[in-house]
């Protein structure tokens, strides 16, 4: 299972405030460890708001804001792709990363949609295709 | 916090922690089995306790304080263990101590080692491969015995049995805890990987329709070689391998039609690929070629795989890199399946004769007597060059010799398709 975990931004990431080097380093860390435990799959920190931009859907109509946007705790200021078995793994990962800011944070999970996940239903005939699979798994290798 | 969730939370931190709990335990009483069997205790306890009182905010080191007491415990009862009881004594002692930055270092220091001992140690030659898949998943994967069981398709007990006699061949070779030497480091690594590719492909063939388990265990193999890669970040195989498997997966999506047929790689839609597993394949292969050496063959079946990785479409492949990579496959594994597989991709680079004058030579080799890909490869190069008879009987042939129905009837489809070449008719 996937799940994209989204660090809530602060005052201080949307001021651009760099975080310190302890935190990096410890931030460092954390990244460390779910390298090697095999399950980060990506991540990254994003620029402030002041650097983006929105794009308004109405019917046909676009609209383009730039930022930066006033409600920082809906805000994003990075995320991480992992790789886990479960909802519970996800967030017991979680719970071990340094405070992302001063004082009060938050980060928030969501598990991401897979191929099984859209409905597909596969009859119980279609087991049978698993030794054709796997001999083509091995011509197509 | 009610039952289920507790249990799937502590279930959640024992996929975090046993490998490290594990390696940990066993660098101490130097015994696999012994610090299995702690850990476990431990487990229990946590089942038993967290619920209750909540996930404690180190439940790593919750854990092997639990197991080391445990461990103090049984063998207090065991005269001949004085020596394990009072090292495991004096940690507990340090443990509690409190925060002593340079012990917390060097235990941080050894725990690559310790895991890298574990592996070593699950993956032993001394046990049969199915046994070494199975404590591996175990104690690096974190998986439970009723996992692997539903994983393999294997009742159980069956499963409960082969760990256990798995830890006993263990225990009665006295093996010392550590990284193998120098000297055997290369066959002993060659273990682990084989160990870690075949749950890959355990998991790769296994349908959409299986018990989840089963395809799950494609992630549980590229977590344990992404781990491996951490653990050993020198090893070129090690690195190939990953990157092998990330870019296998990556497929996984895009292998399967609506109705659960195969689709070739030539037909896949390219847009279905996962493409974070590429990138990271394309990432792990960088690092072992910049290791240098000679390639081995997982860092040459991952360098194939990437050259169809990087291709938009089909059409972009770079055969001739293809064909040369399995050209050194081929001399590094002696496989005529890998020659085989060259045989194609000259077909691709070089035009048909080329190929079909290797599968000639292959016609012959007694390891591809009964080998339905080999006079279906025939058959398609014979087609190509207009020889519709002779490729025609070649994929009459290939469909005969094949046990897998739908692959028959596309073989026979292909032949019955082919045009009938113009006959000469006496007058």
């Amino acid at each position: 299972m996937r799940f994209m975990v989204m660090v809530k931004a602060n005052e201080d990431s949307e001021a651009g405030v760099m975080p310190t080097e302890a935190q990096l380093a410890e931030m460092g860390e954390f990244n460390e460890e779910m390298v090697k435990a095999g399950v980060l799959l990506a991540g990254e920190g994003l620029h402030p708001t002041s650097k983006g931009a929105r794009v308004k859907f109405s019917g046909d109509q676009r609209t383009v804001v730039d930022g930066p946007f006033t409600e920082t705790k809906e805000l994003i200021a990075g995320y991480w792709l992992i790789q886990v078995k479960s909802r519970e793994e996800a967030i017991e990962w979680m719970k071990r990363c340094p405070n992302p800011g001063p004082g009060e944070s938050e980060i928030e999970i969501r598990q991401v949609f897979e191929a099984d996940d859209f409905g597909d239903e596969f009859t119980p005939e279609l087991r049978e295709q698993e030794e054709r699979l796997r001999a083509q798994a091995e011509k197509n290798a | 916090m009610g039952s289920p969730d507790a249990h799937r939370a502590v279930e959640a931190v024992w996929r975090i922690e046993s490998a490290r709990l594990i390696a940990g335990l066993a660098r101490t009483v130097r015994d696999v089995g012994l610090a299995e069997d702690l850990a476990q205790e431990a487990l229990v306890a946590a089942l038993e306790q967290w619920p209750k009182d909540g996930v404690p905010d180190n439940p790593g080191a919750w854990l092997m304080a639990t197991a080391k007491h445990g461990g103090i415990d049984r063998l207090r009862h065991q005269r001949m263990a004085r020596r394990k009881h009072e090292q495991l004594g004096r940690e507990l002692e340090l443990d509690r101590g409190g925060a002593d930055p340079d012990l917390a270092a060097a235990a941080d220091d050894h725990i690559g080692d310790d895991m890298l001992s574990l592996v070593f140690t699950t993956c032993h030659p001394l046990l049969p491969t199915q046994a070494r898949v199975a404590l591996t998943l175990r104690m690096m994967g974190g998986l439970t015995t009723k996992e692997i069981a539903r994983a393999f398709l294997v009742p159980e007990p069956t499963l409960a049995q082969r760990i256990v006699r798995a830890k006993k061949t263990l225990a009665e070779a006295e093996l010392p805890f550590e990284v193998p030497p120098p000297d055997e480091l290369d066959e002993r690594l060659a273990s682990v990987l084989e160990v870690i590719y075949l749950v890959f492909n355990e998991g790769y063939s296994a349908t959409a329709g299986d018990d989840l388990m089963r395809p799950g265990l494609v992630e549980d193999a590229l977590r344990l070689g992404r781990m491996l890669a951490e653990l050993t970040p020198r090893e070129p195989e090690v690195h190939g391998l990953v990157a092998l498997m990330e870019i296998q997966a990556s497929r996984t999506r895009a292998r399967v039609g609506s109705e659960g047929e195969p689709v070739l790689l030539a037909d896949q839609d390219r847009g279905r690929w996962d493409w974070v597993l590429v990138g990271r394949g394309l990432k792990a292969l960088d690092r072992a070629e910049a290791l240098g050496g000679e390639p081995g063959p997982y860092r040459l079946q991952a360098a194939i795989a990437a050259c169809h990785a990087r291709a938009r479409t089909p059409e972009q492949t770079d055969w001739t890199r293809i064909a040369g990579l399995y050209d050194q496959l081929a001399f590094v594994t002696g496989s005529p399946v890998v020659e085989l597989n060259r045989a194609v991709a000259l077909a691709q680079a070089f035009g048909p004769e080329t190929g079909l004058a290797l599968v000639d030579e292959l016609t012959s080799e007694p390891a591809l007597e009964g080998y339905h890909l080999l006079p279906s490869v025939r058959g398609e190069l014979l087609a190509r060059l207009a020889r519709y008879d002779e490729a025609r009987a070649e994929l009459e042939r290939a469909a005969e010799l094949t046990n897998n129905r739908p692959e028959r009837e596309q073989l026979a489809e292909r032949a019955r398709s082919l045009p009938s070449e113009p006959r000469e008719t006496a007058l």
